[in-house]
């Protein structure tokens, strides 16, 4: 025992002297936190869009000072003619363009209907749908008023409540998913390097000869980072309480272990990379060329899941970062205890046994 | 005819912060020497070296390797001497003949002269057999003679070995030092360091390093006559307790 | 010159020769880029939608039935009460509640207005909001129906009213990409991030992998000039970027039928540019690593830092003002600009000069420095 705790004393030193390795540690959680709880929304903000107004009346200068009152928007281009809209999107920084047609407030007058173009430029597709949208809540909102004394019979209105989140906070999301992927991509990384670190060095089998066991070979690298990675949890989640008011509805208690579940998932998962990886390189490669897309882009971290082609809907269900988001913003922002998870804190618990049984059997097959 | 001093050191020092790793040291290597330069492990000769050799600043005193200044002028030194680092440095995932080639190139070598002295090379080492092999697939002594050799393919005027024999057996360390012995015997300078007292008594002048400091400098003869000691072995051990 | 081709060559022979990193480098991010591009998207589908109905009239039910045909939503069950939809909501199997009041029928003919509860989960703010509008379409296409089935059981009475509402219609037009095809946009967007993640990677660690191993040093004493060394070091990186790219491409097009409007010539020429930055990044990160551990690191750090900032996720024009101008020293960010204004909107060297000509003065810059940066002597 005695050799052990010293083997895990000297694990400890070589990461603490590697200051910068340690800075990038602890550095790349807080980076992250900060930029996506101020600087990274979904949100749209000040969309620029272009205004082609044919009718140049009173009522389309209502809607124009609408729009531009708007948080959303800002209306400084003006267009003159057709031929403008076309080398106003090449240059990429208007986002719409809206045509009022000729007459606009006859039309709407005698009429009773008048148009509004909305052109957007459709290659975010996102953004040109939500441009679109708010767009047209702007108008309708206009045209109720012009409507106010005329009372539209049968009206339905859905009144709608937003549970979890009712401002729409988009840090709401991305804490959680911060989470995962830093706890996933430091423990996976670092544990492989270390192990195979050590192989490349030739250490490896002077550790092997020792009276230390295989088993404990391996806990005691990783036990280190372990460590790290909790407190690198800690820090997480101290600055999205602090900083941007995340919740934390349910019990800190199951929180806490729960991540310790999914950082023990993540560092055997650099273990099983350690095994198939003959140098560093490769394990650092496998580790970040090949965890770190799947990861952000299948996990429901950005994308929603259900929005995707079943195929990939499959595949992201062996991911495990996927599991332990549902577990996250469930604990953290339903505030549920651990009857509405255990489905998927047994689904990690049971992946993380594979990776370790796979593990030790790759291991086992080195050795002979 | 006048021998020339093809090393002059004067004063030369290295400090790290508080630490001082080579202590003005003063020597003279002549040419066609075989110059070992001894020390214990720790003692400050591969710092000592790399200066002389131009990868490292140092931070007082004056040197002057084939006759140009190290502090000014490192990159023409660098053309006309050889290094074998302690570490071997050969590209582990290149072929014997790609590592010559890589090297010979290196040093602005045409391809056609490339080609004859690999073959020399390969040939003189005995090395046909393996030459298209990956040299990680070779045992420890034949990668230190390939990189010897390789550090002599563009005929430099000193070779400089960062503790050539390490680790190697007896007599693969014997061949090794008749290969040294050939290229001095050719006109070439060597200046070898090692932590082998026996490897001293091969050399023509020998200087032992304690403590950042030259203590002893002088032919191995007149060393063992100067501690009244049978071997140079001895000779060291007296310094160091001294 | 010479002594650069020999650099060029040893590279290329050890890249090609370790068999372990071949088909990390070429493989998988093919393999990513095939797949991973399917899941990307904001479309909101498959919404899991329920409901309490306590009016039980054929018609609630027309309205539920609305809800069904609608591709948007899977109307996955009923509750009786509130408080079993919430607990539904709380484990995750629905994500919608939609509750009509009793005498829902009644009300909207008595009193002409009539309510609906409506609860969303709305920890993905965004969607839910996508959730909402398809929400409302459904109510008012359905409250429209039921109004002109109503309206003609009472005309006299309402004759005048229903002719005098001014209506403005919006009419949307979607340029570029009329069907809203996500991959459209995110195609050209994860090659981009391929291509930078691979040769960052690979030129980081390979000039500090030979420190490790002691070949620098050894190359340190040679009269090797710094330029010589370093851009034999490079080139080969710089042509596997231009590879991958170039397969990525041909995929994007044949796969995902990704438009290409623009030249590929300027494609290629601000590419080329581009890989110059990334790898004098990765070239300069390397002297200041002494470990391949330390360079990936802290290559990892820029290059997470540089992709959620890069405008492929969430746009540059939503971040706060401090924000954005951080963003005009992300490579991505201009990369991401041009190879969607190339490819989608057909735009020519002239549209993108500012990116062009910025990127051009990064790359100077990044390559300057590393080259000052390296030392043949401590």
């Amino acid at each position: 025992m005695k050799r052990f705790i010293g083997f895990v004393k000297k694990e400890f030193y070589h990461i603490f002297r590697d200051k910068r390795s340690l800075f990038i540690l602890f550095g790349m959680p807080i980076a992250q936190i900060m930029l996506f709880g101020f600087a990274i929304t979904n949100e749209i903000n000040n969309v620029e869009i272009a205004i082609f107004d044919k009718s140049k009346d009173a009522t389309t200068q209502e809607i124009i000072n609408k729009i531009t009152a708007s948080k959303y928007f800002s209306t400084n281009q003006l267009i003159e003619n057709e031929n403008e809209i076309e080398s106003v999107f090449k240059k990429g920084f208007v986002k719409a363009v809206l045509i009022f047609e000729k007459d606009f407030s006859k039309k709407l007058v005698k009429e009773n209907k008048a148009t509004i173009q909305i052109i957007t430029d459709a290659t975010d597709p996102n953004t040109a749908n939500t441009v679109t949208n708010f767009i047209n809540s702007i108008v309708q909102k206009y045209q109720q008023e012009v409507n106010k004394d005329i009372a539209i019979a049968y009206q339905i209105i859905p009144q709608t409540r937003m549970v979890y989140n009712p401002e729409l906070k988009s840090v709401f999301m991305f804490v959680p998913g911060v989470m995962t992927i830093i706890l996933m991509l430091v423990s996976a990384m670092m544990t492989s390097i270390s192990i195979t670190r050590e192989k490349e060095l030739g250490t490896m089998e002077i550790l092997l000869v020792s009276p230390l066991k295989p088993f404990q070979v391996i806990i005691g690298k990783v036990f280190p980072y372990i460590f790290l990675s909790i407190i690198n949890a800690i820090i997480i989640i101290v600055l999205s309480i602090f900083i941007f008011n995340m919740p934390v509805q349910g019990s800190l208690f199951l929180l806490g272990l729960e991540s310790v579940l999914f950082i023990i998932n993540a560092l055997s998962l650099g273990i099983l990379i350690s095994t198939i990886s003959k140098t560093q390189q490769t394990a650092m490669m496998i580790s970040l060329m090949g965890l770190m897309l799947p990861v952000i882009l299948l996990s429901g971290f950005i994308f929603p899941v259900s929005s995707m082609p079943v195929a990939l809907q499959v595949i992201s269900n062996i991911i495990p970062a996927k599991w332990f988001i549902i577990i996250l913003k469930a604990i953290m922002l339903k505030g549920v205890g651990i009857l509405f998870i255990w489905k998927e804190t047994l689904i990690l618990l049971g992946m993380t046994l594979f990776f370790m049984v796979l593990s030790i059997k790759k291991y086992k097959i080195r050795l002979e | 005819m006048k021998q020339d001093n093809v090393i002059i050191a004067e004063e030369l020092s290295k400090t790290f912060g508080d630490f001082t790793a080579v202590n003005a040291i003063s020597f003279k290597v002549k040419k066609g020497e075989i110059f070992g330069f001894l020390g214990a492990n720790g003692a400050g000769k591969t710092t000592a070296m790399k200066m002389l050799i131009g990868i490292s600043y140092p931070s007082s005193g004056k040197a002057n390797v084939v006759g140009y200044d190290v502090f000014t002028q490192a990159e023409s030194i660098k053309k006309n001497i050889g290094y074998m680092s302690q570490k071997f440095a050969l590209y582990d995932d290149l072929t014997v003949k790609e590592n010559i080639v890589f090297f010979g190139g290196i040093y602005g070598l045409k391809r056609s002269v490339i080609k004859v002295k690999s073959e020399a090379l390969i040939n003189e080492l005995g090395l046909q057999e393996v030459a298209n092999n990956l040299v990680s697939s070779l045992p420890l002594g034949w990668k230190q003679k390939i990189a010897f050799s390789v550090a002599l393919l563009h005929d430099p005027k000193i070779i400089f070995l960062d503790e050539p024999t390490g680790g190697v057996d007896p007599i693969t360390r014997r061949q090794f030092w008749e290969m040294i012995y050939k290229t001095a015997h050719n006109g070439t300078t060597v200046f070898v360091t090692t932590h082998y007292m026996d490897e001293a008594e091969y050399c023509d002048r020998v200087s032992i390093m304690v403590d950042g400091k030259i203590e002893a400098l002088d032919t191995p003869k007149k060393l063992k006559e100067q501690f009244d000691a049978d071997t140079m072995n001895d000779v060291f051990l007296k310094l160091a307790r001294g | 010159m010479k002594i650069i081709l020999f650099i060029i060559q040893k590279e290329f022979k050890q890249i090609f020769r370790n068999k372990g990193m071949l088909p990390i480098i070429f493989i998988l991010p093919i393999l990513q880029l095939v797949i991973l591009s399917n899941a990307a998207t904001f479309e909101v589908k498959n919404i899991k939608f329920s409901y309490i109905d306590n009016d039980k009239t054929s018609f609630s039910r027309e309205l539920i039935d609305k809800f069904n045909a609608s591709p948007y939503f899977n109307v996955l069950t009923d509750f009786n009460t509130e408080k079993e939809a919430s607990s539904a909501m709380l484990s995750g199997e629905v994500d919608v509640v939609l509750e009509i009041p009793q005498y829902f029928e009644k009300t909207l003919l008595k009193d002409k207005r009539a309510s609906l509860s409506v609860n969303i989960n709305a920890i993905d703010g965004a969607a839910a909001g996508v959730e909402n509008v398809y929400i409302n379409q459904v109510v008012q296409s359905f409250n429209k129906n039921a109004r002109a089935e109503l309206m003609q059981t009472q005309i006299i009475e309402n004759a005048t009213m229903g002719s005098q509402v001014k209506s403005i219609e919006s009419i949307p037009s979607f340029w570029y990409n009329e069907t809203l095809n996500y991959k459209t946009f995110m195609v050209p967007g994860i090659l981009v991030l391929l291509v930078t993640m691979i040769t960052l990677f690979l030129s980081g660690m390979n000039i500090v992998r030979e420190k490790e191993i002691g070949t620098l040093e050894q190359i340190n004493v040679t009269p090797i000039k710094k330029h010589q060394f370093i851009i034999g070091k490079l080139f080969p990186f710089w042509i596997i970027g231009f590879g991958l790219l170039t397969i990525g491409l041909i995929l994007a097009k044949v796969i995902f039928n990704v438009p290409m409007l623009g030249s590929m010539l300027v494609i290629y020429l601000y590419t080329g540019v581009f890989i110059m930055v990334i790898l004098g990044m990765g070239f300069f990160i390397s002297n200041f690593t002494d470990t391949q551990q330390q360079a990936m690191f802290i290559a990892w750090f820029f290059i997470v830092i540089f992709i959620l900032m890069s405008g492929l996720f969430t746009p540059i024009e939503s971040m706060p003002q401090w924000a954005q101008y951080l963003t005009e020293f992300n490579p991505i960010k201009y990369f991401v600009e041009v190879m969607r204004m190339v490819l989608l909107k057909g735009a020519t060297l002239t549209d993108i000069l500012p990116q062009f000509l910025k990127t051009l003065l990064y790359a100077i810059v990044m390559n300057g420095l590393a080259l000052w940066s390296y030392r043949k002597r401590n």
